[in-house]
């Protein structure tokens, strides 16, 4: 067997506990408890292997990564290793001293999240009084001279205020807004009823992010993630599977792509047992979508193969229960009625800006109880 | 251009890829793959040097090669991309 191609980047989790509870939150519906996360020695270690590997970015994300206090050691470790770094942060906890620790540390530049345009929307949707503090977290990056992007994740709840958000951005100093439309994993597909938009608030969101692009040409960058279920077409997920990069979760579990871990089938690899290299090259979980063999159906023959790679696992397999299908989304595929379905339902009831819509991400319901018992 | 002593910009980071074989201009969000000779001349600015005397660097070590017209223009156009200050 050929080794496939070197990885470009690699996603670490560092924890998975959070101050705030988006009930978009990407992470796992069972969050990995804080005493099962990697050292801050084993950290050092997967990203050293990680640089002869290939990896060139690493981004420092959570949960919140503020939460650990030796997180200026991993941006040494990185920095050390070669590795250009990003933290991806709520802003919570960063303040003037932690941010010239991470800069004198070697951090690279810093991502930072927003829920929406104003203070109490931003707060409600957060589930968490945070809007204050990351106003001031993107004053300590602007003050500590490292490039800021805003990330904003686009909703039922937010997408109409799109133009507040870039403007937003402008005034906070931001290099590039990310406006990413809500991916139905994780919390998000939890809570796929609250936060799926109409077919109108995101056409005429998509308006507006083109007229303002044109504006803020040369200053501002603006990135628009395209939303799931709505264009007929599948995103060619992570660049592919075991392509581009690899996401190293908070116990050291090695996946494909961020919501991997939700299908039920496959063997997570990880960095306990495990080296990075035999994980990219040789572990059955990155081999197992790998290219283009796997495909059957309509992808299989598809001259969209190469570019595609067939659309996302993930969603293949919430929407059908088989993640070797054609993802639902690809109109080709004999499962997209249930996309279309989901894109033309009826809104609910409730306005958009009630909160009892939201399943807010936290430790799951049960285990709290089992805690107290 | 008068006196502008060019220099990476501060989130930009230049350096060689062992695992590639390719030079590499690293940002926030991506990686731009160098080719030809680019970077053998964003070595060159290091914030000291002037434009003239990275032009007169090349020349001496490529001897015949179109130094002159070509790299104030190439640095010109890096600059537009905002990876030159
Ligand atoms: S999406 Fe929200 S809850 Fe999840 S890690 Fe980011 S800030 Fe925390
Ligand atoms: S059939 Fe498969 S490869 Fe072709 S466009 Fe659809 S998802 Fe992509």
């Amino acid at each position: 067997m050929t080794s496939p191609p070197p990885p470009w980047a690699l996603l670490a989790e560092l924890t998975h506990s959070c101050p705030l509870h988006c009930p978009y939150c990407s992470n796992p519906l069972e969050l990995v408890r804080r005493s099962r996360e990697l050292s801050a020695e084993k950290w050092a270690d997967v990203l050293r292997q990680a640089a002869e590997l290939g990896v060139i970015h690493t981004h420092l994300s959570g949960g919140e990564p503020l939460l650990r206090p030796d997180l200026a050691a991993i941006v040494a470790a990185a920095e050390s290793a070669g590795i250009y770094t990003q933290l991806v942060t709520s802003g919570v906890g960063l303040s003037a001293p932690r941010m010239s620790a991470l800069a004198s540390a070697g951090l690279r530049s810093v991502q930072l999240s927003v829920q929406h345009a104003g203070p109490a929307a931003s707060d409600r949707i957060a589930g968490y009084r945070s809007f204050a503090a990351k106003e001031q977290a993107a004053a300590v990056v602007r003050d500590a001279e490292l490039p800021l992007g805003l990330n904003v994740v686009l909703h039922r709840d937010n997408l109409d205020a799109v133009d507040a958000i870039v403007d937003l951005g402008v005034a906070w100093g931001a290099e590039r807004i990310e406006l990413a439309n809500v991916q139905f994993y994780g919390w998000a597909l939890h809570n796929r009823t609250a936060l799926l938009p109409t077919r109108d608030q995101l056409s005429r969101a998509r308006e507006t992010v083109e007229s303002r692009r044109q504006q803020l040409a040369g200053t501002t960058e603006l990135v628009w993630v395209v939303p799931d279920y709505f264009d007929g077409v599948a995103k060619p997920c992570m660049g592919g599977w075991g392509a581009v990069s690899l996401t190293v979760a908070p116990d050291g579990g090695v996946l494909p792509c961020p919501a991997a871990g939700a299908l039920p089938d496959l063997e997570v690899p990880n960095v306990r047992d495990r080296s990075l290299e035999w994980i990219w090259n040789s572990s059955p979980a990155f081999n197992l979508y790998r290219g283009t063999e796997w495909m059957s159906g309509p992808c299989g023959g598809c001259p969209r193969r190469e570019t595609d790679f067939g659309g996302c696992r993930c969603q293949a397999h919430a929407l059908t229960g088989d993640a070797a299908r054609t993802d639902p989304a690809c109109a080709l595929s004999p499962d997209h009625a249930l996309v279309r379905a989901l894109a033309e339902a009826p809104p609910d009831d409730l306005p958009p800006d009630d909160a009892r819509r939201y399943v807010y991400r936290g430790p799951r319901p049960a285990r709290r109880e089992r805690s107290r018992g | 251009m008068t006196g502008w002593r060019p220099a990476l910009a501060r989130s930009v980071v230049l350096r060689h890829d062992r695992v590639r074989r390719a030079d590499l201009l690293v940002l926030p969000e991506r990686v731009v793959i160098l080719g030809g000779r680019a970077a053998d001349v964003l070595r060159l600015c290091d914030g000291r040097r002037q434009v003239g005397d990275i032009v007169d660097e090349l020349a001496a070590r490529f001897p015949g090669a179109p130094v002159a017209a070509e790299v104030p223009r190439f640095l010109d156009r890096v600059r537009e991309e905002g990876w030159l200050r």
